[in-house]
């Protein structure tokens, strides 16, 4: 925070923050877009080859970011220390990714280029990105595919032998290069197969099953972190020159989303309360393809792929209330709204208007299943016209997986989805660079706010990741370490004492409460609260509403929650508890700055701000700017920082996808 | 559905286990298989017990983290599916069920029905990979590979490191595990210069580990999760073969 913090200036939204200066500067190079990139590589300092195993890199979360950026950084030689709070590091969220991942190379010769996917991306996004670094990402896009098939992973092919591409929301090319309905996990196989390579050449120390639950600032620099063994419960200090957060995204504030159930802010978050900003927290993603809620025990929700949007069409019955099985109801007494409001991209419109579209319908009483919360994506015109047995090929196992969990044969009923929280845009702030307000903090993957605007494109994630992780971190970071190695910070040195004790403290707060509730409990009431106020549809109102909740909720948790057993050891519910703990501070961020974003744009739709027919009412000339969030104290209003967005290559207009 | 669980219970990695008995009113059929176990923990933490503790994470059947033997089968009755994709609905009202941990001796038990599977990451960490360092790659299309190499590695390559192979195994042997990595791999032209030293280092890593030796029960491919070809291990036995007639070793 060193180089941002001033005395506020003004406070506003009924005193519920501050502003503060203005973000003048993401240090991206100051030369054609095009050449940015180019010019940030040749003008990043290199580190002697010899010295590299003297500096020290701290890598949390083994994702595709973070799996990739470790087994980089290995490769050159410094010394990394890797982090996972799961078993083994190829069990980062990244592997449930089903659909693809996006590269510009144009091998269907369909128009596609770098400066299209780039083009898409901004767009896509709602204008509310950063021109340089999605510009940068498009370019990158094209390496990530040949390091992958040089790794080895198993793209679909074509019989020619070259790789096969598909379509997905919001673009006109076919881009999105895939394995079956697992491309994440194919991807973050390669990535860990390339890390536990790097592990035995004895560059990278793994450590599984670790927890970071602070992180370690000295002198104003990030010198390391505090971990919990969740075997042991130990606490230890890890200390070193560079700390890289990958440790993707807080859907799970929401308790029912995509996510895995262990995917967590806690490292985001303490690093924010270590004084690095976070960067548009309420824009979340909606993902409109999901299986629907089935009963109040549902742990979490499931998604079904994107592309299934390319041979799927979705509809509703047009009578409101219609309960007849979907295959009573006649061709001409459906609905294919998607087709109906927006022709040119139809059942392939990006996601948060599929995800609005289908919420409106239910409003409107022609949603389908259990609560009318449901519509219908029908394969029956893609089984007619490809045949049963090309549409297995491409989404048997989606067919299977729906079947495992609803019981119903989606090759004869239609599926039933509805949309659920899948992805957050918002994160840690970082510069061109990924570095966080925090010098020697830099944020990789879904962990930081930088590539996807308001809204992100289906295959994007996979893209960044891996674009953050093989290709910028290595790059800036070594551009970082080329100062390194920085003093010897000691074990006793008065920040890391405080760290370690804050930690052991926090445990033991959350132990001793021995309340009446449930860490499950409080997590779920939380989540319903955030998604009705804070999730497809926002309003002043519901804001206000749920901000004025979150605090109480919050005293009720620290005073009330039931935790058995002890810190020492293995003890799941001490786990969740800290989890649950950082996202009751992180919704009320989210829905400071919901409430004070006073426009709609991409997933943050707020219902004061739409035009006429129901789209999104974007407010250029007052919001066209990043909300940069400084954490203002346990008992102060959070600082906004604004970053200014230039668009010099993309002009802002209204989203068309009709 | 009321149902009667017969549950592990084991406090640490230390401590002796036993079978301890739960009954469960209220289970829905429309519940998956964690979410019944989540509804008892509830009721467990409400009256002072310890929660039984599991491994699970994406609860979509592709992360590998959850591993239960139900009633005597890893992962459960229904075919490719992992614990966690398991619904009640092929429950019973009045069924009681056994659930433990994998038992075998390259996974001990930490706590309750979770085990320590570092040892698949050793195996891998032998020569699971294929040696290439970011930067290094040609044009992706420089590379062809025909399409059904491509689509039977792939099958390979969808093994989730859940370990249901090793515990349905007599001998509690790696093998389906060790060779789905070697064949996926190996039937790739980008696996192909190390593909004799890759078989060789992968099954000395794991030989030299707690697993068993294979003797080709099939028992391993009848309870993946992922139906990982029982020709894996086939392909395995032969690079290793062809390996060992060309000279190579292990390192």
């Amino acid at each position: 925070m060193s180089e941002l913090h001033q005395e506020p200036t003004a406070t506003q939204g009924e005193g519920r923050y501050v502003v503060g200066d203005p973000i003048a500067d993401t240090r991206a190079p100051d030369s054609p877009i095009g050449d940015r990139w180019s010019d940030r590589k040749f003008s990043a300092r290199l580190v002697n080859p010899a010295n590299r195993r003297k500096m020290s890199v701290i890598v949390v979360g083994t994702g595709l970011a973070g799996g990739a950026a470790a087994a980089t950084l290995g490769e050159a030689g410094y010394h990394v220390k890797s982090f996972c709070f799961q078993d083994s590091p190829r069990r980062a969220h990244s592997i449930a990714a089903q659909g693809g991942i996006n590269a510009a190379k144009n091998y269907r010769y369909d128009g596609d280029s770098v400066h299209r996917l780039f083009y898409d991306t901004v767009k896509g996004g709602d204008f509310r990105s950063r021109e340089s670094n999605v510009h940068r990402l498009a370019e990158v896009s094209l390496n990530i595919i040949d390091q992958c098939v040089a790794q080895g992973v198993p793209f679909a092919r074509e019989y020619s032998g070259l790789l096969d591409t598909r379509s997905f929301g919001g673009t006109q090319v076919s881009r999105t290069f895939y394995a079956r309905g697992q491309t994440g996990q194919q991807l973050l196989l390669g990535a860990y197969q390339a890390l536990e390579r790097q592990v035995a050449a004895g560059t990278v120390e793994m450590h599984p099953r670790t927890e970071m639950l602070d992180l370690i600032v000295v002198d104003g620099k990030a010198r390391g972190i505090v971990t919990r063994n969740l075997f042991t419960g130990q606490i230890d200090t890890h200390l070193a020159d560079v700390v890289i957060l990958c440790s993707g995204g807080y859907g799970n504030v929401y308790y029912l989303s995509t996510n895995a159930k262990g995917s967590n802010v806690t490292a985001a978050w303490r690093a924010h309360k270590r004084g690095a900003l976070f960067a548009n927290p309420c824009y979340t993603q909606i993902h409109p393809t999901c299986i629907p809620v089935s009963g109040d025990y549902q742990s979490k929700l499931t998604l079904m792929s994107e592309s299934l949007r390319n041979d799927g069409r979705v509809w509703v019955p047009k009578e409101r209330g219609d309960d007849r099985p979907p295959n009573e109801i006649p061709e001409d007494e459906r609905d294919y709204y998607l087709e109906r409001q927006y022709p040119a991209f139809g059942n392939l419109v990006p996601r948060d208007i599929a995800s609005r579209a289908a919420k409106n319908m239910c409003d409107a009483e022609h949603g389908v299943g259990p609560g009318g919360l449901g519509v219908y994506l029908d394969f029956s015109d893609a089984i007619e016209r490809l045949g049963r047995h090309a549409v297995e090929a491409k989404y048997g196992n989606l067919f299977e997986m729906y079947q495992r969990i609803t019981g119903d044969d989606p090759y004869e009923v239609p599926m039933r989805i509805y949309p659920a929280i899948h992805y957050t845009m918002g994160g840690l702030w970082v510069d061109y660079d990924l570095r966080s307000t925090i010098p020697g903090l830099f944020v990789g993957g879904e962990a930081n706010f930088s590539d996807h605007g308001a809204n992100r494109l289906g295959a994007s994630a996979l893209m960044q990741g891996l674009s953050d992780g093989y290709f910028v971190l290595p790059t800036t970071v070594a551009n970082y370490l080329a100062d390194a190695p920085f003093e010897e910070v000691p074990e006793d040195h008065p920040d890391v004492v405080e760290a370690v004790e804050s930690t052991r403290e926090r445990i033991d707060k959350l132990l001793s409460a021995n309340g009446h509730r449930t860490v499950d409990s409080f997590h779920r009431e939380l989540g319903q609260l955030v998604w009705d106020q804070c999730g497809m549809a926002r309003s002043k109102e519901g804001l206000e509403k749920a901000l004025d909740r979150i605090p109480s909720l919050r005293e009720e948790f620290w005073r009330d929650v039931k935790i058995v057993g002890t810190g020492d050891g293995f003890n799941q519910s001490l786990e969740k508890a800290g989890r649950v703990a950082d996202f009751m501070e992180l919704a009320e961020l989210m829905c400071i700055d919901a409430l004070h974003r006073e426009e709609s744009c991409g997933g943050h739709f707020r219902v004061e701000h739409q035009t006429e027919d129901g789209e999104a009412a974007r407010d250029d000339e007052n919001f066209s700017y990043v909300a940069a969030w400084e954490y203002g104290g346990d008992d102060h209003r959070p600082v906004l920082h604004k970053e200014d967005l230039e668009f010099s290559y993309v002009h802002p207009s209204q989203r068309s996808y009709k | 559905m009321r149902l009667t669980l017969r549950i592990w219970r084991q406090p640490s990695a230390d401590a002796k286990g036993k079978m301890k008995k739960y009954v469960l009113d209220d289970v829905e059929p429309d519940m998956s298989f964690l979410e019944m176990l989540d509804v008892l923990n509830e009721k467990l933490i409400l009256d002072d017990e310890d929660p039984v503790s599991f491994d699970h994470d994406c609860r979509e059947g592709i992360c590998g983290s959850c591993a239960m033997v139900i009633n005597g089968t890893p992962h459960g009755p229904q075919k490719n599916t992992t614990t966690c994709q398991l619904h009640m609905r092929h429950f019973n009202d009045g069924d009681t069920i056994d659930v433990e941990p994998w038992r075998a001796r390259a996974f001990p038990v930490v706590k309750d029905l979770v085990t320590d599977r570092s040892a698949f990451d050793e195996i891998i960490k032998a020569g699971g990979y294929i040696s290439v360092n970011t930067g290094s790659a040609p044009e992706a299309h420089a590379i062809p590979v025909d399409k059904v190499s491509a689509d039977d590695a792939f099958d390979a390559a969808t093994c989730i490191g859940c370990g249901a192979c090793v515990a349905a195994c007599p001998n509690g042997s790696s093998m389906l595990f060790t060779s789905a990595k070697v064949t996926h791999l190996g039937l790739l032209p980008q696996g192909q210069p190390e593909r004799a030293t890759r078989a060789m280092n992968m099954l000395a890593k794991q030989d030299e580990l707690d697993f068993g030796g294979c003797t080709n029960v099939g028992a391993c491919h009848e309870v993946c999760p992922k139906g990982i070809p029982l020709a894996s291990i086939a392909q395995l036995n032969h690079d290793v073969l062809g390996a060992t007639l060309s000279g190579a070793r292990s390192d």
